[in-house]
């Protein structure tokens, strides 16, 4: 480098490192005295309330019933996200097609399914008995080979999925279409100009590219479904808010009972983006030159002696005044 | 436009003389108003390069994207290896080819692209061995030995595991050849293979282009390298606004251009 840089000449000595009084902030010392006071009244009223019956949270927390509306609500979730995702795959595919016929029903179906509450959906598939008495398979408009009764089909359990799965479809079809359209057309054609056919161009080559962009908006999808899923209460499918109010009707414990099954929510949402950060990471192979360490990584290399020496490469991220600087 | 096809039907007979692999004869193309292809007549034998080209804009990247049918023609007849791109003529009417059929074809036709497009989530050697296995049925540890082998004769052998935001601009170009290779293409398109590379990068893509050239594959190029067109070119085609404006040996073409409009192109560029 010397040998180019011959302007510059003289000196290499780094000059005097500079020692400057850093600028004061006043507002952030009356910002943190501010909210440590509130932070002191938040918990002073926490504990010395009683109306939080925090010994009946507690109670209530590994209650059977609740810890059955666990389980209801984390089945509904993974089985309406799945059936969700795969229903707005099928309908991004779909709208971005060139034949009209299956942008336009695409369209239709996105614009009803966003267009009316999902509640009302839900309550809707819960009383589709009275809309259909029988539901059966045969010639259209001829005869029926086989008839169901709508209310022994379409159980309580199936209307909470209908509800949930044909709105979340919806509002992943939009994700994943964005998603789609955000990779380069220049892949698709390298595609087909090494023979592959469109759907195996969407497969193989677009579709885990969109993922980096479809990703984080479904981890939010999840958290709201986890979320969301609490609305089939009111079609009495035994989730966890439901098991909640059956026990609250009960022991008229509205509050504190009310409050475990936030705990539970919060203990849920919280699994959801741990494993969202996993997957992201999954799908960022050959975005990013290195993939950064996990936070699990950087705690080994942390306590693997890694305060000695800061060139660990890996420790990409600062954390907090702990590290080497 | 299937009725514009129509119209010229004393044209199609069967172009099969085993030599002939690129035929083109009055190809039209237009996008929407605008005519980017007014009549191209060309022939590319087999085993031979012909180098394309002329200002931007001039139409030189649109023919070849017709070639291979990433784009379709408006008018006049276009044979690759004897058979008509993206038709097929039977009671004397031009049937448009299913999907199905048209990636069979473009199976025989390798394209290397100005901005590479490598799939950007597979290692190279995974973008060399993806269509082999998933098109071409090849099995897995075949399709793996050949990539391999692939990468090695383009400099890559050390690269097989990268992924391309791993690569230099020349690594990309070459990994895009190596994997329009791994089809055994009859043909191979290039259409600006080392306009977007740094100028200390081009060499490299070249001297797998000129090896290529030299192991008797046919070669279509669009490029600005006059050098590469005057060593390597058996044709050279010079393209203006949608017509060929002159057409010959590349040495001749280059030192001595009848006419103006090559002149003027060509006393910018060297």
């Amino acid at each position: 480098m010397s040998d180019t840089a011959t302007g510059l000449s003289s000196t290499t000595r780094q000059p005097e490192e500079i020692v400057a009084v850093p600028v004061r902030h006043p507002g952030r010392w009356i910002a943190t005295v501010v909210i440590l006071i509130l932070l002191a009244m938040l918990v002073h009223s926490l504990i010395s309330n009683d109306n939080f019956g925090w010994g009946t949270v507690f109670d209530t927390l590994f209650q059977n019933s609740i810890l059955t509306g666990v389980v209801h609500t984390i089945e509904l979730t993974v089985l309406c996200m799945v059936l969700g995702t795969i229903g707005g795959v099928i309908l991004a595919v779909m709208r971005l097609s060139p034949n009209p016929i299956l942008s336009w029903v695409s369209w239709l179906y996105i614009w009803f399914f966003r267009g009316t509450p999902l509640l009302v959906q839900i309550l809707f598939w819960g009383y589709i008995g009275a809309l259909f008495k029988t539901v059966g398979l045969g010639i259209p408009f001829g005869p029926q080979f086989v008839t169901f009764q709508t209310q022994s089909l379409i159980t309580v359990f199936l209307a909470a999925v209908l509800g949930l799965a044909l709105n979340e479809a919806a509002y992943m079809a939009e994700i994943v279409r964005a998603g789609i359209l955000s990779i380069d057309q220049g892949q698709t054609e390298a595609a087909q100009s090494l023979g592959m056919s469109a759907l195996m161009t969407m497969r193989r080559i677009v579709l885990p590219q969109a993922m980096r962009v479809i990703i984080p908006p479904t981890g939010n999808e999840t958290i709201s479904m986890l979320k969301n899923s609490a609305l089939v209460s009111v079609i009495a499918y035994l989730d966890l808010l439901y098991a909640a109010q059956l026990i609250y009707s009960r022991n008229y414990q509205t509050i504190p009972v009310l409050l475990a099954a936030s705990i539970w929510y919060l203990f849920l949402t919280s699994l959801l983006t741990i494993g969202q950060y996993y997957i992201e990471r999954h799908y960022s192979r050959g975005a990013a030159r290195e993939l950064p360490a996990t936070p699990i990584q950087r705690l080994r290399a942390l306590l693997s002696g890694g305060g000695t020496t800061p060139a660990a490469d890996t420790t990409t991220l600062g954390h907090g005044g702990g590290g080497g600087q | 436009m299937s009725e514009e096809l129509g119209v010229e039907g004393s044209v199609t007979q069967a172009r099969t003389a085993t030599t002939e692999m690129v035929r083109a004869e009055r190809v039209w193309k237009r996008f929407g108003k605008l005519e980017v292809l007014k009549g191209i007549d060309l022939t590319v034998n087999q085993a031979e390069v012909m180098c394309i080209i002329g200002p931007s804009g001039s139409g030189k990247s649109t023919f070849l994207r017709c070639i291979n049918h990433l784009e379709q023609i408006n008018a006049g007849r276009l044979w690759v290896d004897g058979e008509l791109v993206g038709y097929r003529e039977r009671g004397g009417r031009l049937h448009e080819l299913p999907d199905r059929e048209v990636a069979a074809k473009r199976r025989e036709i390798g394209m290397v692209f100005q901005h590479f497009n490598l799939f950007p989530h597979m290692t190279a050697l995974g973008n060399v061995v993806e269509a082999p296995i998933k098109v071409s049925r090849v099995s897995k540890h075949e399709a793996v030995a050949r990539g391999r082998e692939l990468l090695d004769r383009v400099g890559l052998g050390d690269k097989v595991d990268a992924y391309p935001s791993q690569m230099s601009g020349g690594q990309k170009q070459r990994v895009a050849i190596a994997r329009a290779l791994a089809m055994q293409p009859k043909l191979m398109l290039f259409d600006e293979p080392t306009s977007a590379l740094d100028p200390e990068l081009v060499g490299e893509v070249l001297d797998v282009m000129r090896e290529l050239a030299r192991s008797g594959m046919t070669m279509i190029v669009v490029t600005h390298e006059m050098g590469f067109a005057r060593e390597v070119g058996d044709t050279l085609v010079f393209m203006d606004e949608g017509f060929i404006v002159e057409a010959g040996n590349p040495r001749e073409v280059l030192s001595n251009p009848q006419h103006e409009r090559t002149k003027l192109f060509l006393s910018k560029v060297l």
